[in-house]
């Protein structure tokens, strides 16, 4: 099974606070998995890694490294701008543009990246809210402002202007915390749908989402990597007792 | 995606220089304020002299009579600007939940960046037949200047102040009027003190309203009713004039009066390092966001 | 139900303490109700002192394009004229610059530099005018008319803004001193809006891959530009308003001229500037108070309306609920 994103020996620092120890991961290609544990356990911070987002904050930073590819995106001459490119986010709380119209927060990432042809951003519009199971509702609404939509809409939004640039693999940090049922559903519904043609990283503290969606899922604990495996055997016949002890809710 | 490729070292560029160009902006307005440090330091240095300090303008060719005029014009303003300043501060902030209290604030807001010679001529309609030009005509504009001012930062000082602090008072029987004081004195201390300080930094340096009140005078005041030079109209007076003693004059008072009020500032700056007020326009200002926040 | 102020309710206040809340009450309303009142009583007074002129030149004082003081004929346009050109001059040059202050500030400084750097931007604002003035005089007038009068002229020569050099008292020189002292006012609204814009908005910007410059662009300012446009209003009622700087360095020709070389005069500076001489005549008196009555009204509009702006844009953005 390829792996498309894996790190090696993988530390994050907030200043002098250890959030990610030593992670080596392996997160397979055109699959979902999904990262587990309690508050504060580091999995933020981690996938924050694989897009070169967790040096953006004053103080913080990374040592070991993280394959894209085969490729450390963590190298000299690699550019955090063009990682980016190629790693999608989104996040917890929906943030669409404000000042912008849903097509304009679609198209932000293409024009971003240098885009002017207005065929192309028609179409690539229109493909990823398709991909977001966004389009037949605001098809007729493509100039309405990026948050006049409901919060569900919203965030199916973020998921769309993501895919707009292409990326490998999308991470995804908690993208339903926010949301009531229907609206979650619906995304782990389009989620499903996306993992045939890109790779989805997806956090989140809801144990029974992870067991719905993700082919694989990862449980950490106070910034260590606990167990990796198959989503049915980590819920169902977990190696470590750790793990055991957080799926039944012993804890966290 | 190839594109990025190709835009890609384009948009590297054009960050680069928009960042060149960001903190380039940031140089352009910090040589102004160097270079007038610097030739107000130069040129008023060689005028400074004990005697330059004590003795007026005439006879002495010194500003002394300036020095004290700029010293009463301020106390004097104070002693009105202060007093009434903090209680409408504290009726806006206590009291304020009505439409009046909005009205207030508003006005308080507007008339604080108001251009200081109209204020300076308001004082001057209907003060003059009373007080003539003066040291107190003078004061009445400084302290029309000041109260906005300080209401502004005495509100902003007990806004600080978390609710929890007057319902437990409250709750514990203490009148109302007990209440405020004590919060006043214990925790809204710091903020009315340096706003009491900014106010006074700001009234010093202001010259068109005196200009227009308190006029000007060679010699000294010798009674509040009198008119006197102060600092910042003796540099109006002395500007353009080319001789030695008026040169003397304008920059030696330059030096003094620039050296007060930086100092107030700094004084300010040091003692609200742990929060954010650290100019008249800083507090002015955040107020003026809180309240549109609030008023939104 | 808060217990405590159930408790506190059923807790009779004795007659003093009562009597206490209500004087202090009544006590604060009036000083502020007065100082209120008496605020417009003070503008009731500036018109009427104002009156003589304003019956004596009707409405040719809001449509006379000549000042001459010989003649009698007095008007306010080359004033106003004079105040919206140093303005212009002062928000064209000034606004752009305040913004890249903020967003250096904002966005790019590292974090230990922000504080004393922004304490030393804001130290513009407390340098008083009249110094402003004087550097003007000694050091800035000659600076530019000497070395950049000339190349203004040679390379802009063929519009009416630059002509000749008349010295270096001019309404540019008025203005660039203008653009200086607003840059703290406006620097620091505009970069207080700009913090105030959550960081989800530069993480949307940055996930996508922009650069640091794109963000700022996308993410940051586009959020903030109500706040910023509120920052360059509050800006251009300070500079219509100041009156010292601009009387030291416009020249004081009540004339109106495109050249922006030419000393030129604003509602302000008239009146600081004639202060001395005319308190003989009392007509002339009423003439520059109604200059300021007019200055006054300008203010008003500007600072009331800055304050409207600044009001809408710092309303949280609004955004549909959680569901579907």
């Amino acid at each position: 099974m390829a792996q498309k994103i894996e790190t090696e020996r993988l530390n994050a620092y907030f200043g002098a606070v250890h959030a990610v120890k030593d992670v080596d991961l392996g997160i397979p290609e055109n699959k979902i998995t999904a990262i587990i544990g309690p508050s504060g356990c580091g999995k933020s911070t981690l996938i924050r890694c694989f897009n070169r987002m967790h040096e953006v904050v004053h103080g913080a930073r990374v040592t070991g490294k993280v394959m894209l590819d085969g490729k450390n995106i963590y190298d000299a001459d690699m550019d955090p701008v063009l990682v980016r490119t190629k790693v999608g986010m989104v996040f917890q709380k929906p943030n669409p543009f404000p000042t912008m119209s849903i097509y304009d927060n679609v198209a932000a990432g293409l024009r971003l990246n240098g885009v002017k042809d207005w065929n192309r951003l028609d179409k690539t519009v229109e493909k990823s809210l398709k991909l977001a199971a966004l389009w037949d509702e605001v098809k007729h609404q493509l100039d309405a402002s990026g948050v006049s939509i409901s919060g569900g809409q919203q965030q199916r939004l973020c998921i769309a202007r993501a895919l707009a640039v292409e990326p490998e693999a999308l991470l995804l940090d908690e993208p339903c915390s926010a949301l009531d049922p229907i609206a979650t559903a619906k995304i782990e519904d389009l989620l499903f749908d996306l993992k045939n043609s890109y790779t989805i990283v997806i956090v989140t503290h809801n144990m029974q989402q992870a067991a719905r969606i993700a082919d694989y899922t990862a449980f950490m604990y106070m910034g260590e990597l606990i167990e990796f495996g198959v989503t049915k055997t980590i819920f169902e016949a977990p190696d470590k007792e750790l793990t055991e002890k957080y799926i039944t809710g012993r804890f966290g | 995606m190839s594109l990025e490729i190709r835009t890609f070292r384009r948009r590297k560029l054009v960050n680069l220089l928009a960042s060149a160009a960001a903190l380039s902006c940031v140089v352009v307005a910090l040589i102004p304020l160097a270079s007038i440090l610097v030739e107000v330091a130069v040129k008023g240095y060689g005028a400074l002299s004990w005697g330059f300090i004590s003795n007026p303008i005439i006879p002495g060719g010194g500003i002394g009579n300036a020095i004290l005029g700029t010293l009463q014009l301020v106390f004097y303003a104070s002693l009105v600007g202060l007093p009434v300043g903090i209680l409408t501060g504290i009726y806006v902030s206590e009291f304020g939940d009505n439409v009046f209290g909005r009205t207030i604030r508003f006005f308080n807001d507007v008339l604080a960046n108001f251009p200081s010679i109209v204020i300076g001529l308001l004082a001057y309609s209907l003060f003059i037949t009373y007080f003539g030009f003066s040291i107190l005509l003078g004061a009445i504009a400084l302290a029309i200047i000041m109260i906005p001012v300080v209401a502004n930062t005495t509100e902003e000082a007990l806004r600080m102040v978390p609710n929890s602090l007057r319902e437990a008072s409250l709750a514990l029987g203490v009148p109302r009027w007990k209440t405020v004081l004590k919060i006043m004195i214990s925790n809204g201390k710091a903020g009315m003190v340096t706003g009491a300080l900014l106010a006074i930094a700001r009234i010093t340096g202001e010259t068109a309203p005196i200009l227009v009140t308190a006029r000007y005078s060679y010699y000294w005041a010798l009674s509040p009713s009198d008119p006197t030079a102060s600092l910042p109209v003796a540099i109006w007076f002395n500007a353009l004039d080319q001789s030695v003693t008026a040169q003397q004059e304008a920059w030696g008072a330059a030096l003094i009066l620039i050296i007060l009020v930086l100092s107030l500032n700094i004084v300010v700056r040091l003692l609200t390092r742990r929060n954010r007020f650290s100019n008249s326009y800083q507090m002015v200002k955040k107020s003026w966001l809180r309240k549109s926040k609030q008023s939104a | 139900m808060d217990m405590r102020f159930r408790g506190a309710s059923f807790r009779p206040k004795s007659v003093r303490a009562l009597g206490g809340d209500f004087a202090f009450h009544l006590f604060v309303g009036i000083v502020a109700f007065s100082a209120f009142i008496l605020v417009w009583v003070l503008v009731a007074q500036m018109v009427y002192g104002a009156y003589p002129s304003m019956k004596a030149l009707g409405f040719r004082f809001l449509t006379d394009a000549t000042w001459d003081s010989g003649k009698g004929q007095f008007t306010v346009i080359p004033l106003v004229a004079g105040t919206l050109t140093t303005s212009g001059i002062a928000i064209l040059l000034g606004v752009p610059i305040s913004i890249g202050i903020a967003i250096y500030l904002s966005e790019l400084s590292p974090a230990w530099i922000r504080e004393p750097l922004s304490f030393v931007i804001e130290l513009l604002a407390a340098v008083p005018s009249v110094i402003y003035g004087l550097w003007g005089i000694y050091f800035l007038a000659p600076v530019l008319s000497h070395n950049v009068d000339p190349i203004l002229v040679s390379l802009l020569g063929w519009t009416p803004l630059f002509q000749g050099t008349a010295g270096g008292f001019s309404k540019l020189t008025a203005g660039v001193i203008l653009a200086i002292m607003i840059i703290p006012t406006v620097a620091s609204i505009s970069k207080e809006a700009m913090m105030a814009v959550p960081n989800s908005q530069r993480e949307a910007a940055l996930s996508l891959g922009a650069t640091r410059y794109q963000t700022t662009r996308i993410g940051v300012l586009t959020y903030a530009r109500s706040g910023i446009f509120g920052a360059a209003i509050l800006g251009l009622g300070r500079a219509v308003g100041e009156t010292m700087a601009v009387a030291m360095t416009i020249g004081n020709s009540p004339t109106i001229s495109w050249n922006l070389l030419d000393p030129g005069t604003t509602m302000a500076s008239m009146i600081a500037n004639n202060w001395g001489e005319d308190l003989g005549d009392p007509f002339k008196l009423s003439v520059l108070l109604e200059i300021a009555v007019v200055l006054f009204v300008v203010a008003l509009l500007i600072n009331v309306f800055a304050r409207l702006v600044i009001g809408k844009a710092m309303k949280p953005v609004q955004s549909g609920g959680a569901g579907l």
